[in-house]
């Protein structure tokens, strides 16, 4: 059992990617009210546009993921005033919205995986960056997990207060709570949802900047990011931000104990059998409101 | 018996039945004559009318949108991987549907209590997750992944799903107009109002959803022969969950009719583009999907009143040009 520390710490560092991605997704389901099933393929345009910079112009992954990060943002804000805004005009409820948003999404999820999958081939391919081992507290880790780590943390810190310190944040929240009523109050409640759904889009591309340092990158790496960020997403609580990050912690400590301790194979089913149990006992997730 | 005077009785009857009629002579005939090719392509065909119309059963008329018709299809084919060499065809067929019946259950029990969106997650997930366990499943009993399935004549899984379209449509087509559909309907339009109504709202999305995964059941054990070699990966495909969604919006789920429209032609698109563009077609059908939900919400069959529409509009004008002028004249 003495490996049981290195095992945790292993899987809070990996967890934190998970809870970094789901951070974005909460942010669109829980402002802009889409169910946003392509969000793993920004996952995945992010590992492979940095791959490209990485290999072919060497440009250092963290400076690659800021570049990444707010060429997504634009894609996102581009793709909720043009798509989601025409789609919720048209709805002719909020339900119908939701479930118009939903399919337009799974579109969305092949256009971008398959545009990928014609630029970068299907096989995987890996590069090496800060990939040694280093002495940490009697452990030995891989440093490039602790850098993706620490950016991980530093982003997911600077997004919490960003949307509980300062205005815009305060606007963000208002129309998560209450849209009609944020609008009264002077929120422009467009150009909010916009920049809820392209800081989701910029979360799951950094997050693919940091998750390309660490596994070999393919174009199929998008859909199981995106199941991963949903079960976590419900854990933490639908729309609750700080809930996924904690979540994302907890679902990396699960599966890097399933992983060691059993198979990998289980992992994607031990993750069900949390959801299942979450979904009948506590719908609303570990931080989510009743 | 006086012949026109049935006519003038049944025409509504004769009008819908003598088509359907003749379509289903023609199906049924159609290996004699049809060829290799073209028996495949209808097979593939009345597979994705049977997939897009059990989908739109039950998502396109209670508005839960269910990501799953991988899944279930996927645990048809696998019956059939696991059972092939114990029980004949026919016998795994119904197994498979009862599986996917039993699997649905137990998915719609836990997450239909809850907001559609717990739903649409769960299903997502469903689909990887089915394909994980099978491959733990596989590896357990044979010691490794994937596996040969017997190959069956042509005309055998032709007309085995030929039944199956026929026994799927007619069972939906009655659910539909039965309580059970108005109940779903009610559920979509406003499921507070259905509650209060006195509609069991949870047991009838329970019990619908598990209806319609069995269907998706029954065609994944008939498609299995056709694949030959089956693993997860190939059998729980996310595309089977996204072409009879494509086919169902793009058809209009509204109508009964709209679903099989869109199978029809998306499946013939399908099989002919993947040959030349193998990649492009799907990234094209994206695109569509998208369009469709954009500017055709209510996809083609939506689009006929309009065009009922505006053409009475067009001859109740001409009519009356036509008696104004006769007015003129006298």
């Amino acid at each position: 059992m003495s490996e049981l520390p290195r095992l945790i710490v292993s899987g809070i560092l990996s967890g934190s990617i998970y809870g970094l991605l789901a951070m974005g997704l909460t942010l669109q389901y829980g402002v802009a009210r889409v169910l946003n099933i392509a969000h793993g393929e920004f996952v995945m345009v992010g590992a492979v546009l940095t791959y490209t910079l990485y290999t072919s112009f060497g440009i250092n992954p963290l400076v690659a993921a800021a570049i990444i990060g707010p060429l997504l943002f634009g894609l996102g804000f581009l793709l909720q005033i043009t798509l989601f805004r025409g789609l919720k005009a048209w709805a002719p409820s909020q339900a119908a919205f939701e479930g118009n948003a939903l399919l337009a999404a799974f579109g969305l999820l092949y256009i971008i995986s398959y545009i990928a999958l014609l630029e970068f081939g299907a096989f995987p391919r890996r590069y090496d960056w800060l990939n040694y081992v280093v002495e940490f507290a009697g452990m030995s880790l891989r440093f490039n997990r602790i850098v993706a780590f620490a950016v991980a943390v530093v982003i997911g810190v600077a997004v919490y207060l960003f949307l509980t310190r300062s205005r815009l944040g305060r606007a963000i929240r208002a129309t998560a709570e209450d849209p009609p009523t944020a609008g009264l109050m002077g929120v422009n409640i467009n150009m909010v949802l916009a920049l809820c759904f392209g800081l989701g889009a910029l979360l799951a591309g950094v997050a693919g900047s940091l998750i390309s340092m660490l596994i070999p990158v393919s174009t199929t790496l998008g859909f199981r990011n995106t199941v991963i960020a949903l079960i976590v997403v419900v854990l933490g609580g639908l729309g609750s931000v700080p809930g996924s990050f904690i979540a994302g912690i907890i679902i990396g400590i699960v599966s890097s104990l399933v992983t060691s301790f059993w198979q990998p194979v289980y992992v994607v089913p031990v993750y069900f059998g949390i959801l299942m149990v979450l979904l009948l006992a506590r719908p609303a997730g570990i931080l989510g409101k009743k | 018996m006086d012949i026109t005077r049935f006519i003038s009785t049944h025409r509504k009857l004769l009008l819908v039945g003598v088509p359907i009629l003749i379509i289903l002579i023609f199906l049924a005939t159609f290996p004699l004559y049809g060829g290799v090719y073209y028996t495949r392509l209808l097979t593939t065909i009345l597979m994705y009318v049977i997939l897009s119309v059990s989908w739109a059963m039950f998502s396109g008329s209670t508005g839960y949108m269910s990501l799953a018709p991988a899944a279930f299809f996927g645990v048809g084919i696998y019956t059939m991987g696991f059972l092939q060499s114990t029980l004949p065809f026919p016998v795994i067929i119904p197994i498979g549907g009862l599986f996917s019946f039993i699997l649905a259950l137990l998915v719609g029990m836990v997450t239909l209590r809850l907001r559609g969106i717990y739903f649409a997650i769960f299903t997502f997930g469903l689909v990887v997750f089915m394909s994980e366990v099978v491959a733990a499943l596989e590896s357990d009993l044979f010691g490794r992944v994937g596996q040969h399935i017997n190959p069956l004549p042509d005309e055998t899984i032709f007309y085995a799903m030929l039944v199956t379209a026929v026994a799927t449509l007619l069972a939906i087509y009655f659910i539909r107009r039965s309580r059970l559909g108005l109940s779903m309907l009610s559920i979509g339009g406003n499921e507070e109002a259905a509650e209060h109504m006195g509609v069991n709202t949870t047991r009838v999305k329970v019990l619908t959803f598990a209806i319609s995964a069995a269907f998706m059941g029954l065609v994944g054990v008939i498609m299995a022969p056709v694949k030959v070699y089956i693993d997860p990966r190939i059998a729980f495909s996310l595309s089977y969950s996204f072409m009879p969604i494509l086919m169902s919006v793009f058809g209009g789920m509204g109508q009964f009719y709209g679903p099989v429209v869109g199978a029809v032609v998306f499946a013939y698109l399908e099989k002919t583009l993947r040959a030349q563009f193998p990649q492009y077609f799907m990234l094209g059908f994206g695109i569509i999907l998208i369009l469709v939900i954009l500017f055709l919400p209510n996809g083609i069959a939506g689009l006929v009143p309009k065009l009922q529409n505006r053409l009475g509009g067009v001859l109740a004008k001409l009519r009356k040009g036509g008696e104004a002028e006769q007015h003129a004249n006298t």
